[in-house]
């Protein structure tokens, strides 16, 4: 057995290495061809189902917008399958890998152009209703913290097997809301670090 | 091979709220974190950034027309799992300070000069044995406004995944010696000693490049590890 590396912050000056492109305002005159590993549009052309937009702010105690952090996401596809070898079921859309990176901007905002992901199995063989998993980081963070994202319109919601395990009155903080946007869904999701409505935080 | 991720094994990460890094006490969550058990969701992550990277991108002192100022380093080791197996073909990402400890963010406006021939920023993905390397300079340690006078030690940042969403890390790596560590509330958030020493890189001799470069060596270890037949009951 051996030990784990401990994590440190992320620190404010991480956006020229991670998320060159993203919305994080670096560099004033950017001209930067670095290429991203992963960025905020997760669609491929290849993936079937809906497209959708997933934006919000990341906010501080205060309420304040936290324009130094970064958001990483991770979702099924629209059949609720991962593109990882542990989920060993077929996967139709190939390109499609679920995986999201984006700065904040001098507003707080981060925004992924993704698909709506389908239902996945959860413990003890019940189906979990549609979710995305956030992981945020960012200055004043000495690691990361995880939550999810909900989708308002979902039946499934009433039986997620996760959501259940949330106390009634903070189970609101991971649904997010939903509008349209010309043809576009749009669901916005603020996450609070801290205070009145602070979004719920998973210990896993 | 069927992996697990203790939750016992964070318990050397420091806490969120930690407010000799002050940044913390308005970042930090105020309310308990909710248990839930690790799902397809957790145990699956992201397998990425392959197509993106290039072999070139590894050596951060070929960016450039010219080489950049500052020692000339390399910092090289393995991504391991708790049970010490390799991690291969994880993405490892680096990003720093140059020789003068200034980074070329814009928020950084120190009174420190910008290296024209330096971004600082590195990524490669490790090989079949875990194994990464990256040729660089040394960053210098820079002043930041925690508290009066206060410096960051001379570090890089690490950001690495592994095989679940749950391995996933940012960490810095130090250099052995710093005199600024028992100072920096960051390297300190970690309170365990010998945790505290994993973050910091080993002095390498026998890989260090005669009359080109010195070596350090940065093993991570992530978590994961193999299921033992009690796990397995659980689930």
């Amino acid at each position: 057995m051996s030990e784990i590396t401990p994590s440190q912050t992320v620190g404010p000056f991480f956006a020229y290495g991670l998320a060159p492109h993203s919305r994080c305002d670096w560099k004033p005159n950017g001209n930067y061809d670095w290429k991203e590993t992963a960025g905020a549009n997760l669609q491929t052309p290849d993936a079937s189902g809906t497209k959708i937009r997933v934006e919000g702010c990341v906010l501080d105690g205060d309420g304040m917008p936290i324009n130094d952090a970064m958001v990483e996401i991770w979702q099924a596809d629209a059949h609720g399958r991962y593109a990882h070898p542990r989920d060993s079921r077929a996967r139709p859309n190939t390109k499609f890998m679920g995986f999201g990176r984006s700065a904040t901007d001098k507003n707080g905002a981060y925004s992924f152009d993704t698909i709506k992901p389908g239902s996945v199995p959860g413990p003890n063989s019940k189906a979990q209703a549609p979710h995305i998993v956030f992981c945020i980081f960012s200055r004043g963070m000495l690691r990361q913290i995880y939550t999810r994202l909900y989708f308002p319109d979902e039946a499934a919601n009433a039986s997620d097997p996760i959501l259940l395990l949330v106390p009634h009155d903070r189970r609101g903080t991971l649904v997010a809301h939903k509008e349209m946007r010309s043809e576009l869904p749009v669901y916005r999701f603020n996450i609070r670090l801290q205070g009145d409505n602070e979004t719920v935080f998973f210990d896993i | 091979m069927t992996l697990v991720f203790p939750k016992e094994s964070l318990n050397v990460f420091p806490r969120h709220l930690t407010p000799d890094y002050r940044s913390t006490v308005r970042r930090s969550p105020s309310k308990p974190l909710i248990v839930v058990p690790h799902t397809l969701s957790e145990l699956t992550g992201p397998v990425y950034g392959h197509d993106a990277v290039q072999e070139s991108d590894a050596d951060l002192t070929r960016q450039h027309k010219g080489e950049p100022l500052g020692e000339r380093i390399i910092v090289h080791g393995h991504v391991l799992d708790e049970d010490k197996r390799p991690i291969p073909d994880t993405l490892v990402e680096i990003w720093q300070a140059n020789a003068c400890g200034r980074y070329v963010h814009n928020v950084d406006q120190h009174p420190a000069p910008l290296d024209p021939n330096f971004t600082g920023a590195g990524r490669t993905v490790t090989d079949k044995k875990g194994y990464y390397r990256f040729i660089t300079v040394k960053p210098g340690a820079y002043p930041w406004g925690n508290h009066h006078n206060a410096w960051r030690p001379n570090h890089i940042h690490f950001s690495v995944f592994g095989h679940s969403f749950l391995s996933r890390l940012v960490t810095q790596m130090y250099f052995p010696g710093d005199p600024l560590f028992p100072f920096d509330p960051i390297f300190n958030s970690v309170t365990d000693e010998k945790a505290r020493q994993r973050m910091i890189s080993n002095f390498d001799l026998e890989n260090t490049i005669p009359d080109w470069a010195l070596c350090f060596r940065f093993d991570i270890v992530l978590r994961g590890r193999e299921a033992t037949p009690q796990d397995t009951d659980k689930h």
